[in-house]
């Protein structure tokens, strides 16, 4: 495989088994695949999308991403100054180390945040427990970090608590708390999607505005295909488990080549009365992945399912042409 | 039959907390006429719920509503009982809540549910007649009258939803009120039963109120628009002006910051600042704090909610920005 320089996260083969049944003395009956064999790569600076439906494994992907749970199978490279290293079978110091280079954002800014911390304890913990700086170089650095992520003046929030803040000003000391040891990779697990429309713009801006100011690269966790629109350069489209289609944000909104993409797309309400969409219906519902056949994960659903989805393996992504992937047998 | 289902004058519901009364109905009229589907937008603690749960009085203990009228059919309900109220419930004005797992009872079938309601308000169906009807609810709803006999935990997220959908038009109800119906739901099941919803309230010339946050979901479903903002009701037209012409800066802000995956990538506007608490709300209009056009008088005067323009209301000193 050749070595691109550009590429800061490299994810190959990466697979996820949750065991079900499973007991002390018993083993497990069998597997949810959660996530099975997903390559990705995520270039330095970039804004990769990841979407799909409840349970089609974006939230395990950046979980296993970060390291909060454990790969079954597959390599995650992440590109350092000294080389490129594996994470999925990172342990011991060699992890310390690698947390000050990813870190993640979460959906709910209740949930996230011890509530018996004040900001100022919140944001400065990873610095606590990389051992960065002084204390007072660590005051410097978060009252910084808040002026930034627009929670001014910062003297004023340094010594409240979460429950003072509204959700909007505590997804902003989240992602204050996620850049404050100078992250280059940041996997933000739906950080809007909790937050209300008049509020959720300005931290999508303020994203966006972080990533070009810090060459942070993100992955951008998301159900909201609009969102995703304005947050992400590519777009990456999973299905139960499986990356389906991925490409340049525009090429696959515009032009979907996967069915499924193309129904979830349809499906999308959209903000003008006068537009009228094309709803294009599928079979069914999601599922879970629970030992999977070995043929398209989308056949049970899809209009366009026939022998040779049958008879064959999940269908391989392929490049459609100008970077744009999708596994289908049917383009 | 007059030609208003639904009127709501000069509604005004605070709930009372130990650190005084929270304002989160204020002074909101409009109404609903029958076979007519109205939607109701606004962020989370703007009121939308607040009026919802008004509308059936399925006020908790601490809510009061202090001032206004509450028409169901020409009847003024703010003053009746609880008992008395009964009556209207489920028969005359239903409701389809939000989370579909938490508004069924687990431990009764699905069947079981919807024939309680219609027990109280329908005794003189028999059971084979009531039987026939809960299949023609799940018909209309896209549900298997054969699965009627399980209980919700056997139910996906979307059929729950389809059967608390059922359930509330089980008494064929003049209204229902839909409060975020779809919100917890993944687009493509979201798409399907906002169809069918659109297809049952047409079918059945039931008038409806659709409240959500979700601007996109109002558009495919309302022929008019009502926009809340911190307990007051803002702005209300036709669909087409709130979206194309809007005149209440809230409203011209809320439609400039929602993207959408169609239609050329615009800039997302940002509104500065966040809704007020409404334990002590702005004086003059609420949203002067965050209006990029506000003046003195709104600082100091609350504006009417007037008509602008034909069937065009809105509150605001200066309506679509011009000073």
């Amino acid at each position: 495989m050749t070595q691109d320089n550009n590429t800061l996260v490299d994810v190959q083969n990466l697979s996820k088994l949750f065991p079900i049944g499973q007991g002390v003395f018993k083993q497990a009956e069998s597997f949810v695949h959660a996530v099975s064999g997903v390559n990705l790569k995520i270039k330095r600076g970039e804004s990769v999308g990841l979407v799909g439906e409840s349970g089609c494994g974006k939230t395990t992907t950046g979980k296993l991403l970060t390291r909060l749970i454990d790969p079954s199978e597959g390599n995650i490279f992440l590109d350092t100054d000294e080389g490129r290293v594996d994470i999925a079978h990172m342990r011991g110091k060699e992890m310390k180390i690698f947390r000050r280079r990813v870190q993640m954002i979460f959906q709910d800014p209740y949930e996230s945040m011890n509530p018996r911390l004040t900001i100022y304890d919140t944001v400065a913990e990873p610095l606590n427990v990389q051992g960065i700086g002084t204390v007072a170089e660590r005051e410097a650095r978060v009252s910084d970090l808040l002026e930034t992520v627009g929670l001014t003046p910062a003297s004023s929030f340094l010594f409240r608590y979460p429950h003072e803040l509204s959700g909007g000003q505590r997804q902003r000391v989240a992602i204050a708390r996620a850049l404050v040891i100078n992250p280059d990779f940041v996997v933000a697990d739906e950080p809007t999607s909790m937050l209300d429309v008049s509020v959720r713009t300005g931290v999508m801006h303020l994203m966006q505005d972080l990533a070009d100011r810090f060459g942070v690269t993100y992955l951008y966790i998301t159900h909201d295909l609009a969102v995703a629109r304005y947050m992400c350069d590519r777009i990456a489209v999973m299905y139960l488990g499986k990356i389906v289609e991925i490409g340049n944000t525009e090429d696959v909104l515009q032009h979907p080549k996967h069915p499924y993409t193309k129904a979830l797309l349809s499906a999308v309400p959209v903000p003008d009365p006068t537009y009228t969409r094309e709803p294009i219906l599928i079979k069914g519902g999601i599922s879970r992945p629970v030992d999977p056949e070995p043929r398209c994960r989308f056949y049970d659903r899809c209009p366009l399912a026939d022998k040779i989805c049958e008879g064959n393996d999940h269908p391989p992504l392929e490049d459609q042409g100008g970077g744009h992937l999708a596994a289908c047998y049917h383009i | 039959m007059t030609e208003n289902v639904l009127e709501v004058n000069d509604l005004t519901m605070h709930y009372m907390t130990r650190k005084g009364p929270v304002f989160a109905v204020d002074g909101v009229t409009f109404h609903v006429k029958r076979g007519e589907a109205i939607g109701l937008v606004g962020e989370s603690g703007c009121g939308k719920t607040s009026i919802a749960i008004s509308l059936l009085k399925l006020l908790p203990n601490n809510a009061k509503i202090l001032n206004g009228e509450i028409k169901i059919n020409d009847v003024d309900t703010v003053p009746l009982s609880d008992k008395e109220m009964n009556k209207y419930r489920w028969k005359n004005i239903s409701m389809v809540f939000q989370a579909a797992m938490n508004s069924m009872n687990p431990v009764y079938s699905v069947e079981e549910q919807i024939a309680e309601a219609m027990r109280e308000h329908m005794p003189h169906l028999s059971d084979q007649e009531m039987s026939e009807k809960i299949d023609y609810l799940f018909n209309l709803v896209g549900l298997d009258p054969a699965l009627k006999t399980q209980y919700p935990h056997q139910y996906s997220g979307g059929m729950r939803q389809r059967a608390v959908i059922a359930m509330a038009l089980s008494c064929d109800p003049d209204i229902i009120i839909a409060d975020e119906p779809t919100t917890a739901l993944d687009v493509i099941v979201q798409d399907a039963i906002l169809k069918r919803i659109r297809e049952i309230q047409e079918e059945l010339n039931m008038a409806m109120i659709y409240i959500s946050h979700d601007i996109a979901v109002i558009a495919e479903v309302s022929q008019r628009v009502g926009v809340m903002y911190a307990g007051k009701l803002v702005e209300m037209s036709s669909t087409e002006d709130i979206f194309h012409h809007p005149i209440h800066p809230y409203t011209m802000a809320l439609m400039s910051s929602f993207p959408s995956i169609v239609g050329e990538k615009t800039e997302l506007v940002t509104l500065a600042g966040e809704p007020p608490d409404l334990l002590n709300p702005p004086a003059g209009c609420r949203f002067h704090p965050r209006c990029p056009y506000a003046t003195e008088i709104c600082r100091e005067q609350e504006p009417d909610f007037k008509e602008h323009a034909v069937g065009h209301y809105a509150a605001c000193w200066h309506p679509g920005g011009v000073k």
